[in-house]
């Protein structure tokens, strides 16, 4: 298409026949350079700068990972396993496994059926709509720091918000805190807050791609509204909710801010009863430790895991979308 | 085939008959939701919006005040503007990270932008070997967890000399495989063939094209993509907080310092986090629907 040519209508591209009606001046010697360099020039940026922050720090993530290797002191002997023998037999690594995991559980699936909810009463043909759609958006614009602080007061265990209202109907103080299972609650909750919203419009543009004539002929067929939802919306919107569940799911496994924010000395509770695997990273490579060979032992495992969890993602998207599903429509719909 | 619409029915039967029709019309059609629906997306929104009240509700009270009373008032009280002047005051460095991510959230913004632009133009619109295999390249690059190369970005970082400079911050965000693939989706619909030809015609270089003619197309995915980015460099935590420290903060960073100094006056911290979260309130009254729109456009292309 782009390549020099006097005639417009002579189509994208000029055969690159041998015969060339005209002379073949530096002009556009250069002309045919620009065409042939610029698209790779332009994408060169991101390749450029993903090698050099995304890829390279991965690959190098293996290599740290084999040797002793400190953070001020630099790379010291090769050690083979060792740092993994290391981080394999230590508690906090398996507390910080089991943490991220049961947070991100809880963040996760509750997350999902609220969003579905909300993203159900949305699809309505509501009044003033852009106003509803902004108002589940307004966390977003909270930083999670931010979020965590203020969660971190209404989960406190003394004198917190939570607490206080369960006082009220009569329910002991919960250990927010202080125990694991509810830290995790509470974590789980910063990330609903979050989060919760933005998901919701992302199925809500799903749940509009959905041909309206599929309800119809459900009315038709005296189907109830409830039917509806789970025959018709949830088959239709599938997808969307896989891609949902896949990018939290790579989002969720790395989680930091919240549980480093959820008290003020971030060692994730005097029992790392909320202690996350990125904190575990942390803490071995920057914290006490400084051992950058640990770290990235950690960060290999934990790089390991979120592959295996994506694939097993891809797997089940691939089964389901073979399955039944029938192609998302990808025109939005107007109302 | 589907019924025929309520004004139709209105000219053929009668006012009643559209009536009728109107009220028995199926789910998502002409049809107003009950007072259910309003409740509960009320709810939603209360719940969306009280934490941040209640934010504010501490940062306008004491800390004595706060110890004996999780519910200080249900009303703001008036030292929010006091707390709000210990924050700045305070040794933490508050106006430097408020410049700070202004400096970094504005330079990731523009240059995502730009480069993603120019990116989603060359896949989008020319033609070149390795088009649709590089294409996948970057769709697959969104799914990779960079954030666990930490380390050894750290020692590149280090080696640079860039470790508690800004720089540190900036560079790697400055284009962003979901900007690229944004642009690429924009662009492929948005720009036509056309007027790429006509310019090229012209005799204007490839440059010179994408400056004046796949830029302004790109306009109003290029504003949503930037304040996607904008938030997210606002927002960031992690790095920033591992590269940066204690002595050139991003506002996130502040907040950590300043819960660790301060963490005895709750009220002065709900200060800290109602001043950090006031700009991007800001931003949101301004361009809260191009935020909805880009999240709801970028699903259904996903």
């Amino acid at each position: 298409m782009a390549t020099s040519t006097t005639q417009p209508r002579a189509g994208r591209r000029l055969p690159d026949s041998p015969r060339p009606p005209r002379r073949v001046g530096f002009s556009q010697t250069l002309g045919r350079w620009d065409v042939k360099v610029s698209p790779y020039l332009y994408i060169s940026p991101f390749f450029l700068l993903f090698a050099l922050t995304g890829l390279f720090p991965l690959a190098y993530t293996a290599y740290v990972s084999v040797y002793d290797w400190h953070l001020l002191g630099g790379q010291g002997e090769f050690v083979g396993f060792e740092n993994f023998a290391f981080v394999f037999q230590e508690p906090n690594f398996w507390k910080g496994l089991r943490n991220t995991f049961s947070i991100f559980l809880l963040s996760t699936i509750p997350q999902l059926m609220v969003a579905v909810v909300v993203a159900a009463l949305l699809d309505a043909n509501l009044r003033a709509r852009t106003f509803w759609r902004m108002g589940v958006l307004v966390p977003y614009v909270v930083a999670p720091v931010a979020v965590a602080l203020i969660f971190g007061k209404l989960f406190a265990d003394q004198s917190g918000l939570v607490n206080t209202v369960l006082g009220f109907a009569g329910v002991e103080p919960i250990k927010w805190h202080g125990s694991v299972l509810p830290s995790h609650a509470a974590i789980a909750s910063m990330v609903n807050f979050r989060w919760t919203g933005y998901n919701t419009l992302i199925l809500l543009a799903a749940m509009q791609a959905v041909p309206r004539d599929l309800y119809e002929a459900a009315v038709i067929d005296g189907a109830s509204r409830l039917r509806q939802f789970f025959s018709i919306t949830i088959p239709q919107i599938r997808p969307t909710i896989i891609f949902v569940v896949i990018t939290s799911t790579i989002g969720g496994l790395q989680i930091f801010d919240e549980p480093r924010m959820f008290d003020q000395t971030g060692q994730g509770g005097p029992g790392r009863q909320w202690m996350t695997v990125t904190m575990y990273i942390y803490e071995l490579g920057f914290g006490n430790q400084k051992s950058f060979g640990r770290a990235a032992a950690v960060a290999w495992v934990l790089f390991l895991i979120i592959l295996a969890v994506g694939m097993l993602n891809f797997w089940l998207t691939r089964r389901i979308a073979s399955e039944s599903t029938p192609k998302q429509a990808r025109k939005k719909v107007k109302r | 085939m589907s019924a025929p619409s309520v004004p139709y029915i209105r000219q053929t039967a009668g006012a009643s008959a559209a009536r009728f029709a109107k009220r028995t019309r199926g789910y998502g059609s002409e049809r107003r939701p009950g007072w259910v629906t309003y409740l509960l997306l009320t709810v939603a929104i209360i719940g969306s919006i009280l934490p941040l009240y209640y934010a504010f509700l501490l940062a306008s009270s004491d800390a004595s005040t706060i110890a004996q009373n999780p519910i200080p008032s249900l009303i703001p009280q008036g030292n929010f503007l006091e707390n709000a002047g210990k924050v700045l005051a305070a040794d933490i460095n508050f106006w430097k990270a408020l410049t700070n991510s202004l400096i970094v959230a504005i330079t990731t913004s523009v240059s995502v932008v730009l480069f993603s632009t120019l990116a989603g133009f060359a896949f989008a619109k020319l033609r070149f070997r390795g088009r649709n295999g590089l294409l996948l390249f970057v769709i697959a690059t969104t799914a990779v967890p960079t954030q666990l190369g930490i380390v050894p970005l750290f020692i590149v970082m280090s080696e640079l000399g860039w470790i508690g400079k800004l720089v540190a911050v900036i560079v790697p965000g400055l284009v962003t495989a979901f900007g690229v693939f944004w642009m690429t989706q924009y662009l492929e619909s948005a720009l036509p063939y056309e007027l790429i030809e006509a310019a090229r015609v012209d005799g204007a270089s490839m440059i010179r094209t994408f400056w004046s003619i796949a830029l302004p197309a790109a306009r109003p995915a290029a504003v949503m993509l930037g304040l996607f980015a904008f938030v997210g460099s606002w927002t960031n935590f992690f790095w920033p907080f591992i590269v940066l420290g204690s002595t050139n903060p991003t506002l996130p960073v502040a907040l950590q310092l300043l819960q660790a100094s301060y963490f005895k006056d709750m009220s002065l911290i709900m200060a800290g986090v109602v001043l950090s979260t006031i700009p991007l309130l800001v931003l949101f009254v301004v361009a809260g629907r191009q935020l909805v729109a880009g999240i709801m456009a970028g699903a259904v292309k996903g």
